[in-house]
Order: structure tokens, then sequence, then C-alpha cells
């Protein structure tokens, strides 16, 4: 962390003393990467005091072969600090049917997760790490559900350029210490700050997962006595360039700003799921 | 569980009766619904069409129906002088769960029917029959017939003192088996500060203990192996609120941390204790004080758990035919080693309290156990093919009783909707007085079959 500062506080200095060349000179590539990022969390993962949705996932092989994951999110936003509290309940396949997740996150340190199952009536508590874990199997990792920390990698804004008839940063993420890829190239978009695109490279430096927002939609939400509308992702697709796998996820009945309370997110409804908010 | 029959064919006509009352409901609301002048049935595509019917048939249910059909059978891998089967496991299982939620209340059945080789009968075994309420902000109830689990070992249980099925866990049913159900109150409170659970069991709720039907087992008495030879029969705990259980947790969160007191008052739940005037095995009473604490550790999870065991009708540990008191000890790890990899290891003591007077009031000839008895545990899980395919080996190894047991399973999920399971309980030990070492003669293979909805 220290040295990282020090470095962009020497580039920042290098910047200074460095004459201006003209408009297009990106100025502080590092900050403006960072921030960036910032802005696209906080739009991706972030949006509205809390929200409620119901999502589908798909699971496909490379030649076709289906497998559904379905199921109800919550997520909460701690007014207090930049954590967040997640509970999940699922509703297919058969065999997870009626069990229930609930996820504690914190932006710099590893998440706690519990996971209830109703048949044993039992409440775990999960080991797995966020960076890596498949989410429920999918192409997707617990990270890319619920966003990575930003400080465990260096973001460089590369360029700026249209991704179809979208203005983007295009800013380039290199991961702190070792984990499953080396590098991450994000579109973020210029108005919404949500990400368009995603190309993660593997440690042989070939591309290897893609992640792609494919379907974007205006949620209207009430914020104090305003209505606000937010760009919400509604489909997304990542998908495996090594073994053609690919996860497709819908998020339907998005709602934000329902007035979720703190106390949800604990092991009274982990085991007696609330009806209110899942149904 | 019960001869099919009698309370089988009843509960069976209750699903019947609520599947033709539904026909008669869903058409009022598409009525309905048509009215007001939305269409809510919708279709969704479904990965195979040939569950589409099915699926939307479900969809339709003014009530939440699931459940499985399953085949599953298991056999010996050795010939055991005390059973005259060779077979373990051969039944054909029907679990129907419904579930309705109201305003008020949340109403859960959930009933298993199966047809069972072994015994060459059917039964039916009723696991769920309970309400939730809220009947105040701060306060839910939960009443009926439930299956209850706390605590935070693996396989492991200090203060869980709720039954147990034994026999479903030795010869590889599914791990929903284990946890046998509770007719009981539970009162849970929920405070700022701490949450509290009650539990109440009017009567008495034992173990599906080894009686020697189907598994063979020591006989402490004989002082030698047996099964079919020598089945178990205890006296009976059966009397409506003189044989009643309770049990209660005190528990909250200090950051992640999950902290526990708990309190039994109730009986040992096999068992354990023997009448030597009538001959026959005895539930003695018991009380246990306990607590745990569960949250990071390291790279992992980590947990310790405790537990006094007061077996009340030995307190001196004179009594040679009742349980000495115990303390018992579990500290346990868990961690992800790689991706989709992980493991789990506990270390559990159970500690003999009054040692001495045990050792002076042993029958002569009886096999002495010992004053501290460790296990270690170690669970390995690895998941592959998008987490369809799951590997797990759990071992249990006591240094002390020089005995192990060992857990291998293979599950795999063929499609959504069906999945196989090949495994084995495999027992060793030099000596027949140990825990699992009693248990060699009954090693065993078994595989499954599973269709769920």
């Amino acid at each position: 962390m220290k040295a990282y500062y020090w470095f962009s506080f020497v580039l920042f200095l290098g910047l200074l003393a460095t004459p201006v060349q003209g408009e297009k000179q990106l100025p502080e590539p590092q900050k403006a990467g960072v921030e960036i990022m910032e802005k696209s969390q906080q739009a991706f993962y972030s949006q509205g005091a809390d929200m409620k949705a119901d999502i589908r996932m798909e699971l496909i092989t490379a030649d076709g072969k289906k497998r559904i994951r379905v199921l109800t999110m919550l997520r909460w936003n701690d007014p207090k600090s930049k954590d967040q509290k997640y509970f999940l309940y699922f509703r297919e396949p058969a065999d997870v049917r009626g069990m229930t997740f609930m996820v504690w996150k914190y932006p710099l340190k590893e998440s706690d997760r519990w996971i209830y199952v109703p048949a044993i009536d039992l409440v775990r508590r999960i080991a797995a790490r966020d960076a890596r874990s498949s989410f429920v199997g999918s192409d997707f990792t617990y990270e890319d559900v619920s966003g990575r920390n930003i400080a465990a990698d260096t973001h460089i804004l590369l360029r700026e350029e249209k991704l179809g008839d979208r203005d983007c940063y295009v800013v380039e993420s290199v991961p702190k210490e070792p984990i499953d890829y080396v590098k991450r190239i994000s579109w973020i978009d210029k108005t919404t700050f949500l990400p368009l695109k995603e190309e993660y490279s593997d440690v042989q430096n070939q591309l290897a997962r893609v992640f792609t927002a494919d379907k974007i939609e205006d949620i209207v939400a009430a914020e104090g006595r305003e209505r606000k509308s937010l760009p919400t992702v509604t489909k997304r697709t990542m998908k495996n360039l090594k073994t053609g796998h690919r996860t497709e996820v819908t998020y339907t009945s998005i709602s934000y700003n329902v007035g979720l309370q703190d106390n949800i997110f604990t092991e009274r409804y982990l085991r007696n799921p609330p009806e209110r908010w899942i149904k | 569980m019960r001869r099919f029959p009698s309370k089988g064919v009843v509960i069976l006509g209750i699903f019947i009766l609520l599947l033709i009352e539904n026909t008669r409901t869903v058409s009022a609301q598409v009525e309905a619904g048509k009215e007001q002048g939305g269409d809510e049935t919708q279709i969704e595509p479904s990965s195979d069409g040939t569950s589409r019917k099915w699926k939307s048939f479900l969809e339709t249910l003014p009530f939440e129906l699931h459940g499985f059909l399953e085949a599953r059978g298991g056999l010996r891998t050795q010939d055991d002088p005390h059973e005259s089967k060779t077979a373990t496991l051969g039944e054909t299982r029907f679990q129907l769960q419904l579930f309705k939620a109201v305003d008020w209340a949340k109403f859960r059945i959930k009933s298993d029917f199966l047809y069972d080789g072994v015994v060459e009968g059917a039964n039916v075994d009723l696991r769920e029959a309970n309400a939730i309420l809220t009947p105040f902000e701060f306060m839910d109830l939960k009443v009926g017939r439930q299956i209850l689990t706390w605590g935070t070992g693996d396989y492991i249980f200090i203060n869980d003192l709720f039954p147990k099925d034994y026999r479903s866990f030795f010869i590889g049913r599914d791990d929903e088996y284990l946890k046998a159900p509770s007719d009981a109150l539970k009162a849970s409170f929920y405070t700022k500060a701490i949450n509290f659970d009650f539990v109440y069991t009017p009567r008495f709720n034992p173990d599906r203990f080894i009686d020697g039907k189907r598994l063979s087992y020591l006989n402490p008495q004989l002082g030698r192996l047996a099964g079919e030879d020598a089945v178990i029969y205890p006296r009976k705990r059966d009397e409506w609120f003189g044989d009643s259980e309770i049990a209660l947790r005190l528990y909250r969160d200090i950051k992640s941390y999950g902290l526990a007191l708990y309190g039994y008052n109730g009986f040992w739940k096999s068992p354990v204790g023997f009448d030597p005037q009538a001959g026959k095995a005895t539930f003695p009473r018991l009380s246990v004080y306990g607590l745990s604490a569960r949250g990071k550790v390291w790279k992992g999870i980590g947990n310790i758990e405790m537990g006094y065991y007061n077996s009340r009708d030995d307190q001196s540990g004179k009594d040679p035919f009742v349980p000495n008191s115990q303390f018992r000890f579990l500290a346990g790890y868990e961690q992800e080693l790689a991706k989709d990899f992980n493991m789990g290891v506990q270390y559990y003591l159970e500690l003999m309290l009054d040692y001495g007077a045990y050792k002076r009031t042993l029958p002569r000839g009886s096999q002495a156990a010992d004053e501290y008895r460790h296990v270690i545990t170690l669970r390995l899980t690895k998941l592959l093919m998008y987490q369809n395919l799951k590997l797990s080996l759990f071992t249990f190894y006591s240094p002390s009783d020089q005995d192990v047991y060992v857990r291998p399973n293979i599950h795999y999920n063929i499609t959504d909707h069906w999945s196989a399971e090949a495994g084995a309980n495999i027992f060793f030990g030099e000596k027949d007085h140990t825990f699992f070492g009693q248990f060699k003669d009954n090693t065993n293979v078994y595989l499954s079959l599973r269709w769920g909805f």
C-alpha cells in the first residue's frame, strides 16, 4: 500500500514536471484508473441504499448443455461504512432449494459467509476464498458477484475508446498478489460507469475469460421524495474461452431502496427466510 | 418410523386430498388472475423439455410441492456372524415436501414413504410437520415435528442433544438422515444484546441408535459383539411431560464471531445405561452445560466447543451400569487449500470424570474404557466439473482407541434433476470394545440414484 502511494506520488511529481503535451495526454493514468474503478464499483455493485432482485443463472457447456440456478438476492449497504451485506435464497435446482446464504462483505478483507441447510437445520460458516471460488459452479467467482477490493489491484487508464456506440474508459487492472488471472482490462461506460466488457488474461497471458454486460435497463428508485433512474446491468455473461463454458445471468424484478434493515442479515432470517422479501 | 398401513395411509391421503383440492383452487385463481387483467401463470423455458409440463404444474399449485424419488442399495463387504443379511441397504424412498406461507405463519410437511428391502416392509417416516409463527417482532415460535441442530462440530456433537440417526449414518443414507426429527416447541427470542433459543420436548426423543437389527455392535452385558441375536429393547422413556427434555442456547455475534452458551436437561440419547434387575438397557438422566465460539482464524474458519456432561444417575461414578460424568472438548479448523478444494480438521476429547471410582466398580472381566478418548477427524472435499462432481472423504481416527472410521463419497449431479452417489463406511479397529472398532463387521459400500423436483 505504502509503496503504491509513494509510487503515485513520484509519478505525480514527474507528471507535474512534464510539459503539457496537449489535450489527449492522460495525466496520472494510475490515479485516473483508480477513480474510474471506484465509480464503476459504486455503479455496478452498490447502487441505492439496498436492492432486491431475482437472479436466473444458466450454466452452459461448450456443447450447449444447460444447468439452471435460480435465486433471490437481497443487498444492503451499510450507511456508516463501505461494508455490504447479502442474503441469497436458492430456488433451483431441487437439491439446493430452500438453502440460504449470507455474506458480510468488507472492502478491505475477506468476506464472512454463512450457509443454512434446511434439511438438517444446519448453519455453517464457509471457508471459501473470495477471489478464486466459483459461485455455485458458475463461471463467476464470488468477487465477480460482489466486487473485488480496489486496493488489491493496480489500475491504469489505458485509453478512451468507443465500444459499440458507447464512449468508454479502458482500464487495466493487475492483481498485486497472484490469483487465477494476471490482468483484467475493463471497458467502463463514461456516462453510467457500468462495466460493459472485461477481459481476463491467464498466467500464460492468454485471454481466458470474458465478461459482457448484454443488457442495461434504467430502474426507477425512490430516493427520499425524488425518483431517480438507476442504470442496471440486467443481463450479463461470463465466458471461459479455454473451455467454451459460459454463464448467462439475468436479473428480474429489480427494486432499489425497498427498506431492508440490517437485522435481516442475521442467523434468525438465515434459518427462517424473511417471506416478505423473498416472495 | 411406523409401519405403512397405519399412519402412512393417512399422511398419503392428506397429500392426495391437498392435490385434489388444489385443482379446484387453481382454476379459481386463474380466473381471478384473468379478471385482474394479468396472466401470472408464466411458463419459464426449461432446459430439458420433458420436465416443462411437470414444472408448470408445480408452479400452478397454491402451495410449494417438492420432493424426490430415490433408490439406494448397500451391502457388507465381509460376513458378519451376528447378522443374517449381507445387504445393509435396499430401499426405494419417495419424499414429499409441502410448504405454505400465509400472513401469520409458515407451514411445512415433509414425509418419506419407503419400501425397505432389508426389513422387507414399507415404512413412513414423517420428518417435519410444523408451523412457524412470529407472535412478536422479537420472537419466533416453531411448533411440531422438526429437525433441530446447533453447535459447531462437523459430525461431532457436544451441545447438540437433538436426536441423531446413527443407523442411517453408518449404512450410507444421505447426510440429511443423520438428524432424526424432534416433536418439540422451539421459542426463539431476539434482542440487540443477545439471542435466546428455548426448545421443549414434552416426550423424550431418543436417537435412532444401533440396536443390533441391521448392524452388529458390542453388547457390554454379553461382553462380546452381538447383532440380531441380542437386539436392544431399552426400557422406554415415553411418559408425556414426565420424560421431557429442555434445551437452551444463548448466543450472539461479536463482529462476525459467533459465541454461544448451551444448556440441556434430559437423558442420554442412546440407551447407554443398564438395569441389571430387569436386564434392560436404559436412558439415564443427563444434564449438559457448554459453550462454543466460531469465526475467522488465519486463512479459514476456526471453532471450539466444550461441554460438561452431568450424568445425574451416577454422580459419584460408582454405578457400573450408568456412564460417568464427562467433559467433552472440540477444536476445529477449515480452510480452502486450492480452488474448490477444502480441508477440515478437528480434535475431539472425551474425558471421563471420577475415573478411579469407575475402575474400582467395573464388573470383573469387563473391558475398561480409557479415561481420555481422543479423536482426530479430517475432511477433504474436492468439487469438479462446475461443482457437479463432489469427491469427499471424512475420516475419524482415535489414537487412544486405535480405531478408524472412513467415509469416502462420490456425488454426481447428472442433470439438475438426476443425481447419483456412491460411497462406503469403513471401520477398522484392533479391539471390539472401542467406539468404531465394534462396527468392523459392518463395513459397507452403497450406491444411489435420485430424481428430484
